[in-house]
C-alpha cells in the first residue's frame, strides 16, 4: 500500500529536464497519443461539454421552431416562475434532508457491520457473508422496486402476513406519505451497506496489528479496543468519504426515487427531488423553461458544493481528491 | 462457488479473539442479515410460480400454496418479446462493454505517462466532466434533436461509453503498476508508443481492464434509464425496460398485439394473472446477474477498492 503512494508521487522534477520540448517535436514524438485519445475525447465534448454550454437556455425561452439559436433571451424569467412554486421549496429539501440521512445511516451502519465483521474468526463464513451483504449493491433499481413492491404493495407479505398477524389494519403504502421517510432511507442503507463496510474494512485492515496486541497485554477491552484504536486511526478515511458525499448532496439517486415509490403522484411531497422533478416537468409535463431552470439551479449549486469538498479532501489526502 | 472477498483480520493472538457465545451471536446475526438480503429475491421467484388465486386470496407468500407455471406461460405467448429484449440488451453490452473500456484505455494512456507533455490538461479535461454536468435537458437535446439518435440502438450504448472515474482508476493503475523501465526497453527495441502500449501496457493491466469492464457490464445491465428517455420503439426494448413497464402498468403485456389476439380468441377463458405475471417478468430480468455475479466478486471488490481508499 505504502509503495503505491509513493509510485504516484515520485514523478520527474521538471528540474530534471533539461528543456521542454516544443509543441513541434512532441507533437512529433506523441502523434499516436493524440490519435488514441480522439475517440474519447470526442465523446466528451459530445456527451459532456456540449450539454454545459446548452445550460445557457435556462436564460431562452426556447422553443422547438427556432431552435436553441433562435429562440429569444428572457433573462431570469425562468427562475423566477421556479421559484414561485411551491415544488421549488419542496425539491430542494427532499433531496438534501434524504441526502443527509443518507450520509449519516451510510456513516453509523458500514461502519457497525466493519467493525463486527472483523471480528468474525471463521473467515470462510466472513467471506459467505459477504457474498450475501453484496448482493442489493448489484441489483439494478428496477429490481429494487420489485423487491419493495413484493413486500409493501396491496398483496404484499407486509399487508397479507405481517401486519394481520399482529392483528392491524393493511397499509396502503403507496398512498399514504408519512411512511416514505423511513422506506427509502431503508432501501438505500440495504442497497450501499456493502460498498462502505467494505471501504471501512480495508481501512481497518491497514491498522498496525501491535496496536492491539499492545492494548491487550493492557487489559483493554474489545469495546475499549475499538473506541482507542481502530475509530481513532480510520478518522481520515470517514472523512473523506463523507465530504465526497456531502459534495453530492443537490443530486439524488433518480433510480431510487423514481422506481420504488411506483411514480405515485400522491407521494410526490415526500418522494420528489430535483432529478426527478426535471426529468417529469421536462418529459412529461413538456415544461422546458421550468424543469431547465431546476436543473441549472442544481448544476451550479452542486458544482459549488463538488469543488469544496474536494478541495477540503485534497487537503486530507491528495490521492482521494478529483484534481 | 468462489467466494473472494475481503480478508478479515488474521487472528494475530489468542487472547484478543471473541470467542464463545459473544462469537456465535455474531455469526447469528450476519446470518440473519444475509438472509434479509436474498429474501425478496426469493419472494419475487416464489410468486412468480404461484397461482393467480392464490395470491388474491392470501397474498405474497414465501412458498407458493400450489406450484404453478401459468404466469410463464402467459409471459411466452409472445416469446419474441423477450428473445427479442435479451438480444437488444446483450448486443448493448457486448458492444458498449468492448468500445467503452477499449476508448478509456486509450485515453487513459497517455496522461499516465509522466514524460507526455499535455498530460495535465488532457487529464483536467476529464476531472472537469466529473465536477459540472449539464443537465438532463441540454444532454437530451443534443442527442435528440443534433444527433437524431431518438429510437436509435446507438442511443442506449453511446451515453455510457466513457466515464471519468474510471478513466482516471486506469491512469492511476497504469502509472503505478507498468514499470518505466519496461516501457524504456521496449522503446530501445524500437517499438513504437503505440505498439508498446498493445504488446506490453494491456497485458500488464488486465485487472484493471476487467474490473472496468464487469462494472461496465453492470452499467449497461442494470440501465433503464437510456430506453425510459430515448425509446418508444418496442422493437428495441430492454429486459429492464420491459420490466419496468411489467411493473408500472401490468396491462402493458395484456396489450401485447400476439397475446391481446390470444385472449380474444380465448373467448374469454385466458385472463391476465397479473400479479405473478409481473413477478415472471421479475424474474426474467433478475435472472443471469445473479447467477454470474458471486464468481465475478472478487473484480467487483477490487473495483470498488481501487477508486476509493487507496490505504
Amino acid at each position: 500500500m505504502e509503495s503505491r503512494t509513493e509510485a504516484a508521487t515520485v514523478t520527474l522534477p521538471p528540474k530534471l529536464k533539461v528543456k521542454k520540448p516544443s509543441l513541434m517535436q512532441s507533437l512529433r514524438k506523441y502523434w499516436v497519443f493524440y490519435l488514441m485519445m480522439l475517440p474519447t475525447f470526442v465523446f466528451l465534448i459530445i456527451n459532456n461539454y456540449m450539454p454545459m454550454f446548452g445550460l445557457i437556455v435556462a436564460f431562452k425561452n426556447y422553443n422547438l421552431m427556432e431552435g436553441f439559436w433562435g429562440s429569444p433571451w428572457n433573462g431570469v424569467k425562468n427562475f423566477e416562475y421556479l421559484f414561485k412554486t411551491k415544488d421549488a421549496w419542496i425539491i430542494t429539501r427532499n433531496t438534501i434532508l434524504y441526502n443527509f440521512t443518507f450520509i449519516a445511516l451510510n456513516l453509523i451502519v458500514p461502519i457497525t457491520f466493519a467493525l463486527l465483521m472483523n471480528e468474525l474468526r471463521n473467515r470462510f463464513f466472513a467471506k459467505v457473508h459477504q457474498t450475501f451483504m453484496f448482493l442489493p449493491y448489484f441489483l439494478s433499481p428496477i429490481v429494487l422496486s420489485y423487491a419493495v413492491f413484493a413486500f409493501i404493495g396491496d398483496y404484499g407479505f407486509v399487508n397479507t402476513t405481517l401486519l394481520p398477524a399482529f392483528g392491524l389494519e393493511k397499509i396502503q403504502f403507496y398512498f399514504e406519505t408519512k411512511w416514505w421517510p423511513y422506506i427509502l432511507p431503508l432501501v438505500n442503507t440495504w442497497k450501499s451497506l456493502p460498498y462502505y463496510a467494505v471501504i471501512y474494512m480495508s481501512a481497518m485492515l491497514s491498522i498496525d496489528e501491535e496496536y492491539y496486541e499492545a492494548a491487550t497485554i493492557d487489559g483493554a477491552s474489545k469495546w475499549r479496543q475499538m473506541r482507542s484504536i481502530t475509530l481513532p486511526l480510520i478518522v481520515p478515511v470517514i472523512v473523506i468519504m463523507v465530504l465526497l458525499q456531502v459534495g453530492r448532496v443537490m443530486f439524488a439517486d433518480f433510480g431510487l426515487f423514481y422506481l420504488v415509490p411506483r411514480e405515485s403522484g400522491m407521494l410526490f411531497d415526500v418522494t420528489n427531488v430535483i432529478d426527478t422533478y426535471v426529468y417529469r416537468t421536462f418529459l412529461v409535463f413538456g415544461d422546458l423553461g421550468l424543469s431547465v431552470a431546476a436543473s441549472f439551479y442544481q448544476a451550479v449549486v452542486g458544482f459549488v458544493l463538488v469543488f469544496g469538498s474536494n478541495l477540503i479532501v485534497r487537503k486530507i489526502n491528495k490521492e482521494n481528491a478529483l484534481f | 462457488m468462489s467466494v473472494e472477498a475481503i480478508d478479515t483480520k488474521a487472528p494475530g493472538n489468542r487472547a484478543n479473539v471473541v470467542s464463545g457465545f459473544p462469537q456465535l451471536l455474531l455469526n447469528l446475526f450476519f446470518t440473519i442479515y444475509s438472509i434479509a438480503c436474498i429474501l425478496p429475491i426469493i419472494l419475487i421467484i416464489a410468486i412468480s410460480f404461484s397461482t393467480e388465486t392464490d395470491i388474491l386470496r392470501n397474498g405474497y407468500k414465501f412458498i407458493p400454496q400450489n406450484f404453478s407455471l401459468d404466469a410463464y406461460k402467459f409471459l411466452f405467448i409472445d416469446w419474441m418479446a423477450i428473445v427479442r429484449a435479451y438480444g437488444v440488451q446483450l448486443f448493448v453490452i457486448v458492444v458498449g462493454v468492448t468500445l467503452s473500456v477499449l476508448m478509456m484505455a486509450f485515453y487513459a494512456y497517455p496522461i499516465s505517462r509522466v514524460d507526455f507533455r499535455h498530460r495535465s490538461h488532457f487529464s483536467f479535461f476529464v476531472i472537469f466532466t466529473m465536477l459540472f454536468s449539464g443537465g438532463l435537458i441540454p444532454w437530451y437535446i443534443v442527442y435528440v434533436n443534433v444527433l437524431h439518435l431518438k429510437n436509435h440502438i446507438w442511443v442506449l450504448i453511446m451515453p455510457a461509453l466513457a466515464s471519468g472515474f474510471w478513466i482516471l482508476v486506469m491512469r492511476t493503475f497504469f502509472q503505478n503498476t507498468v514499470p518505466s523501465a519496461v516501457l524504456e526497453s521496449a522503446r530501445i527495441d524500437g517499438a513504437g508508443e503505440f505498439k508498446t502500449f498493445l504488446r506490453i501496457v494491456l497485458p500488464l493491466s488486465t485487472p484493471v481492464l476487467a474490473s472496468v469492464a464487469l462494472f461496465q457490464t453492470l452499467t449497461y445491465w442494470n440501465d433503464f434509464f437510456l430506453p425510459l428517455v430515448f425509446i418508444t420503439d418496442q422493437k428495441k426494448y430492454t429486459i429492464q425496460y420491459l420490466m419496468y413497464k411489467a411493473l408500472s402498468n401490468i396491462q402493458f403485456i395484456a396489450q401485447n398485439p400476439t397475446i391481446a389476439s390470444e385472449i380474444t380468441r380465448s373467448g374469454g377463458v385466458l385472463k391476465l394473472p397479473s400479479e405473478t405475471v409481473r413477478m415472471a417478468m421479475g424474474v426474467m430480468g433478475i435472472g443471469p446477474i445473479i447467477f454470474a455475479y458471486p464468481f465475478f466478486q472478487r473484480y467487483f471488490i477490487k473495483g470498488l477498492t481501487i477508486g476509493a481508499v487507496k490505504g
